[in-house]
């Protein structure tokens, strides 16, 4: 073996947070057997959630979790952004604002003044926003957490050049793959799965639980007909705006649709 | 029914099982669980849904506890026999980098000799679809072909329809009539417990000498007779099939397809409950290493963006241009290209869609469309 010449070098990985809750990086620590062959097959160049080690940039691969909460954040990730190659959000925060953008359905001046005792040493902004708002975004893989085989999926994916394998259609298709009995039909508990994205492989109605909607809005979600379903299993408007507001809240599909139950009267 | 018909007694159901596990064979059946009752492997007749049944209506199951200790007193299952013969996710094959070049390992492909506890007329013709599908012509399915060789299937005669059956329309059921090595009719009355059994194949004959039985009496075969006659009287749904071919191509501008994709999620449910339906995509996968990759194949379906994603994007971008390719593959352009219908009438499509939609009512609606009907095709 000789070293590697510039030209062969692994490519530089780097883990960047905003507001978050540290859970999708974990995903990657989680790789436990998978871990040494990321280690093996890229540099990991920024990653404070692992190494105190920092190789500076710039960075083949950055993952970015969190969201964009504050005018620092804004600078931030427009300096990141330039200093990466490839840029990847990770998480229901990077990629819809998280379920922190709840503050985005209400005055966050009345938030500010009911949390802290001197509201004004605190800059924020008025909403929580997925990275993409602020700058390109090359891939965003969804999940509340991410899914960790769909992490690794997307960076053998990145490294050899290849689209990943993370079908957008509902969590439904993951549901009847895995031969689960659908929780919705057999025992009309409200389930988010059909207009959720897929990723999770159906883990809450294989344990007889609805579908939380972790993953946010699947391809072409038509939450209104969902909606108009659970109000015949019984669920009220108050109930819908709140299963649509959660992780995902920001996400478009979503946030419409909880609106759409905010004042309703029924 | 045929002339040849035997009795097996109920407290020698048991025989059945292990004759055919001591044949070698892994026998699968329907079994309660998560609340409904599925077709998974059982050991012994206790692992049967004794004395439940289901109520079945559109987006809707319920298990019920019938009045008499029925073995095969339920309808059908959530999902169909396609789940053994066609698998949702194989591995196709994987393969290996080394030294500059790679080598290619076929997936071993372990399968058991399957017998199928409880298979329904509607479900037998829905294997014989896929038997065309997958076995006729040029392009044979290897990994449908392997597992379809080793199956034994014992049928059971409906004596109980559900609120989202059909079959009597599609001339699919409730009585068995062929793709069958053993049929049961199961008879109880006031007295007696037992099934009237039919052999359809050599192989069944075999199994059949293997277990105490008799000749059935004719008043034996007139009482299962009677019994899936009465079944025939009790379907939930209807469909009209007279021109619906010619219905589905001429109102594919129906403004009713607007109003369906109002209601529909196109979450694929449909197409994977359908025991016919058997759409497949193809996806590759490589380690972080780039040593190996393999090759894999999953249900798919005509509901996903990517189902029809040539260059550029989506050709069926619209949901309603996906139901309507689904249900009009389903009813009418599937007597083009494989010569019969791709619905056997099982209603699994009404009942598992988790906003209840009904392809019969949605027939019934483009048949009685205002508009008149343009040229048939
Ligand atoms: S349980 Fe939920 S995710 Fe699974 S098929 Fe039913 S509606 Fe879809
Ligand atoms: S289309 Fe529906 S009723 Fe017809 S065979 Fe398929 S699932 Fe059964
Ligand atoms: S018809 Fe029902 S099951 Fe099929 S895709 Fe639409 S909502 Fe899902």
């Amino acid at each position: 073996m000789t070293t590697k010449t510039n030209a062969e070098r692994n490519p530089k990985l780097a883990v960047w947070k905003f507001a978050s809750c540290d859970g999708c990086q974990l995903s990657l620590l989680d790789c436990e057997d998978e871990l040494l062959a990321v280690a093996g097959a890229v540099e990991i160049a920024y990653f404070p959630e692992a190494t105190r080690a920092v190789v500076r940039g710039p960075y083949d691969l950055s993952l970015v979790e969190g969201s964009i909460t504050t005018p620092h954040d804004v600078e931030r990730i427009k300096r990141i952004r330039k200093q990466s190659k490839t840029l990847i959000t990770i998480g229901a925060c990077a990629t819809a604002g998280g379920i922190q953008a709840l503050r985005n359905f209400t005055e966050v001046d009345d938030l500010t003044a009911a949390v802290y005792a001197t509201p004004a040493y605190i800059d924020t902004l008025a909403k929580s926003m997925p990275i993409a708002d602020h700058v390109f975004v090359d891939f965003e893989l969804r999940g509340c957490p991410i899914n960790k085989d769909q992490l690794l999926e997307v960076i053998s994916a990145f490294l050899h050049g290849r689209k990943p394998n993370t079908p957008t259609y509902s969590v439904c298709m993951e549901c009847k793959r895995r031969g689960t009995v659908c929780v919705m039909v057999a025992a009309h508990t409200p389930c988010l799965g059909p207009v959720t994205h897929a990723g999770c492989d159906a883990l809450c109605p294989a344990y007889n639980r609805g579908c939380f909607g972790c993953f946010g809005p699947m391809e072409t979600p038509n939450t209104a007909a969902l909606s108009a379903w659970w109000r015949r299993l019984g669920v009220a408007d108050p109930q819908l705006m709140r299963a649509f507001r959660s992780f995902n809240a920001g996400a478009e599909a979503f946030r419409k649709e909880s609106e759409a139950h905010e004042h309703a009267d029924h | 029914m045929d002339e040849h018909a035997f009795v097996l007694e109920r407290q020698h159901f048991r025989h059945l099982l292990a004759a055919l596990q001591e044949r070698g064979y892994q026998t699968i059946g329907p079994t309660v669980r998560e609340g409904a009752i599925v077709y998974d492997v059982i050991e012994s007749d206790t692992d049967l849904p004794v004395g439940w049944g289901d109520i079945q209506d559109e987006g809707s199951y319920q298990l019920m506890q019938r009045a008499e200790a029925a073995l095969f007193g339920y309808t059908l299952s959530p999902q169909s026999w396609k789940r053994f013969l066609h698998p949702p996710d194989v591995r196709l094959w994987q393969a290996h980098r080394t030294d500059g070049t790679f080598s290619i390992t076929p997936a071993a492909d372990e399968i058991p000799r399957c017998a199928f506890i409880g298979v329904r007329a509607c479900e037998l013709h829905a294997i014989a679809i896929l038997d065309r599908v997958f076995l006729d012509g040029a392009f044979v399915d290897p990994i449908y072909q392997r597992r379809r060789a080793h199956t034994f299937i014992v049928a059971v005669n409906c004596g109980q329809a559900s609120g989202t059956c059909f079959c009597a329309s599609m001339q699919t059921g409730p009585a068995v009539d062929s793709g069958f090595d053993l049929a049961l009719t199961e008879v109880i009355d006031a007295e007696r417990h037992y099934f009237v059994v039919n052999v359809g194949t050599e192989g069944g004959a075999e199994v059949l000498n293997a277990l105490p039985h008799r000749e059935a009496s004719a008043e034996e075969i007139a009482a299962a007779a009677q019994i899936v006659a009465a079944t025939a009287e009790q379907m939930g749904r209807s469909l009209e099939t007279a021109n619906l071919k010619a219905t589905l191509y001429n109102r594919s501008e129906d403004p009713l397809w607007d109003e369906v994709a109002e209601r529909c999620l196109t979450c694929g449910n449909c197409t994977l409950v359908c025991p016919t339906c058997f759409c497949t995509t193809v996806t590759d996968v490589t380690d972080l290493s780039g040593a190996v990759a393999e090759r894999r194949r999953q249900w798919d379906s005509c509901f996903t963006m990517e189902f029809s994603y040539i260059h550029g994007g989506s050709v069926r971008y619209t949901p309603k241009a996906r139901y309507r390719q689904w249900m009009t593959h389903k009813l009418a352009s599937w007597i083009d290209q494989f010569g019969v219908s791709g619905c056997v009438g099982c209603g699994r499509c009404i009942t598992w869609c988790p906003v209840g939609i009904d392809i019969t009512d949605m027939a019934r609606r483009l048949q009685t469309a205002d508009q008149p009907l343009g040229e048939a095709r």
